[in-house]
């Protein structure tokens, strides 16, 4: 009787001796989130106090200026925009074809695992050494020059592992049993894919492309190094004019500047005026990022609705 | 239930298909051992036998699932009627063996799509993408999957939100569909409650009107209840074949006795 309650005391001893370590655990991470939190908050408040008196129209609207209060980011949003959209043309098509490839085709083997560590490898070189690549490949051998192309055909490279793997990973998340289906209605493998696995993997596809494209938005070290331009008077030449054939791609041989490159030449300078337009040009980056992250989980949330296995 | 006929000459039937010496090969571990087994035409063959006894294997060797899959070797023939082909030569084109049979799987797989264009899937592969041509055979599918009623007004419905009986009927839909000739049924109903099964059941028995049908089963009562003929299978191979109240009534093995009779299994 008494060896039973001292047993019965012992592990009530324990239990609460393991509950005092999961609460002192969990207050630890709660902790660190709060960390992690408030420095974040930190920094974006004050980038918010210094910045957003500089918000205004003329500010979107005006070149960069020797004088602060009348410079603006014209042409460094429009570079942005139209690297964007370079870098989303190179890198989607490849990176999804590549991931189809390697998920519905390539099968098990030394080749195509080579390919996989190689890819995931990628993913963590640095982005001056792209920038590097591009330097010499891009700019040089091929002959384009410091322009709009070369920067989008760099960060296109450099965020191409990121939507391989999406893509991989969206495919894998497919259930077999859909293959199955398919296939026992009699459809070829390209049929199978077209019209359901990529149908199905597209949420977590647009999901990874969109947050690969929102990394390449940020990226300084490739476009500096392959030439952008730190102070530019002028946008590149209009997509559209109204001779025929009415649609030109001169623009992308155009010089350019991005958002980033005018952040950090605008920090660089002493004045105080400066550093309010830069904290102003950081609130328009993340702002953007910000967005694109909140268009790539909308996305994934409304399509996801409809997958139901 | 519905009155069982009286059984017929097996002379007058015709066979759909027929299994001949088939072994089948997963890597180097046999599967299926020299297997002589006939489907006759528009009746319900059941394979019943413990797990790992090969059925599913035997199934699936019919619509070539197994090319899917790396390392997997078949050995013998599958004839199939009234063409006299050899399903599992390497000159008959897998896809259009798919084309000529269906299957259905054990648990419910719709595409996470509409009820329409999960109907109307197996047609488009064929190259039917006329509208009014599509929407009156997805209906006559549905009708004959006994679905017709319950979806009538919400085609355009995903799939997904159909209970797990009408998801099932929806995948015979689907089979059906195509107009196969010979529906593979692997173990359909294993998923589902004891009401599904039973409307399950119930449509296979209507379906053998129609169409020949080899179903796969684990459920012994239900092979009684539903089939014609009924394989009993062990360790791949085929000890039993017989009509079905032959198999369950007067056994000529014991080993299948003993299975019948729950002794093992």
């Amino acid at each position: 009787m008494s060896a039973q309650t001292a047993e019965l005391t012992a592990i009530r001893k324990m239990i609460a001796s393991h509950k005092r370590r999961d609460l002192m655990f969990a207050g630890l991470g709660f902790v660190a989130l709060g960390i992690a939190f408030i420095t974040f908050v930190a920094l974006f408040v004050d980038m918010l106090v210094d910045g957003w008196p500089r918000l205004s129209a003329e500010f979107f609207t005006n070149y960069a200026s020797r004088r602060a209060e009348q410079a603006g980011i014209l042409a460094a949003w429009v570079g942005t925009f139209s690297i964007m959209l370079v870098t989303a043309v190179v890198a989607v098509p490849i990176g999804v074809a590549a991931g189809v490839y390697l998920e519905e085709y390539g099968g098990r083997n030394w080749l195509t695992n080579l390919i996989e560590i190689n890819i995931n490898n990628l993913a963590g070189v640095p982005s001056i050494v792209y920038g590097l690549l591009a330097l010499g490949m891009f700019v040089h051998t091929f002959g384009f020059g410091a322009s709009v192309l070369t920067a989008g055909l760099t960060l296109g490279l450099l965020i191409l592992p990121i939507v391989i793997v999406a893509t991989r990973e969206s495919i894998r998340a497919v259930p077999n049993s859909m293959r199955e289906a398919a296939y026992a209605l009699g459809a070829t493998r390209w049929r199978m894919v077209s019209d359901h696995v990529l149908p199905y993997s597209t949420p977590g596809i647009l999901t990874g492309v969109i947050i690969g494209l929102s990394r390449a938005i940020g990226e300084t070290a490739p476009i500096i190094t392959i030439g952008a331009v730190i102070f530019i008077m002028f946008l590149p030449p209009s997509p559209i004019n109204t001779d025929f054939p009415f649609v030109s791609f001169d623009w992308l041989w155009s010089d350019f500047t991005a958002l980033p490159i005018q952040i950090f030449n605008w920090t660089s300078r002493p004045d105080a005026a400066f550093q309010a337009n830069a904290s102003a040009a950081a609130l328009v980056l993340v702002a953007m990022t910000l967005a694109m992250n909140g268009l790539a989980i909308w996305i994934r949330f409304r399509l996801r609705r409809r997958l139901k296995w | 239930m519905a009155t069982k006929t009286p059984k017929p000459e097996l002379s007058s039937l015709t066979m759909k298909a027929e299994a001949r010496q088939l072994s089948f090969f997963y890597g180097s571990m046999q599967a299926l051992k020299n297997i002589d087994l006939p489907i006759y035409d528009r009746r319900v063959t059941a394979l019943i036998g413990p797990s790992g006894c090969g059925k599913s294997t035997f199934l699936r060797c019919f619509n070539r699932m197994h090319d899917l899959y790396p390392g997997n070797r078949y050995q013998g023939q599958i004839r199939f009627f009234p063409d006299d082909i050899d399903l599992l030569s390497p000159k008959v084109d897998p896809i259009e063996v798919r084309m000529r049979l269906s299957m259905v799987f054990q648990k419910p797989n719709p595409f996470p799509k509409t009820i329409f264009e999960n109907v109307a899937y197996g047609l488009r592969v064929r190259g039917v993408s006329k509208r009014s041509v599509l929407r009156e055979k997805v209906e006559e599918a549905l009708v004959d999957a006994a679905l017709w009623n319950e979806v009538k007004d919400r085609l355009e419905d995903l799939a997904g939100n159909l209970s797990g009986g009408q998801q099932q009927r929806l995948c015979i839909a689907r089979a059906l569909a195509s107009n196969p000739e010979l529906l593979l049924f692997d173990e359909p109903t294993s998923a589902l409650d004891p009401i599904a099964t039973a409307s399950i059941e119930e449509l296979i028995h209507d379906l053998k009107r129609k169409i020949t049908i080899l179903i796969v089963t684990h459920n012994m009562q239900q092979a009684a209840r539903v089939s014609d003929f009924t394989a009993y299978m062990y360790l791949g191979d085929l000890v039993e074949y017989g009509w079905t109240d032959d198999v369950f009534f007067r056994p000529k093995h014991k080993q299948t006795e003993d299975y019948i009779t729950g002794r093992f299994g």
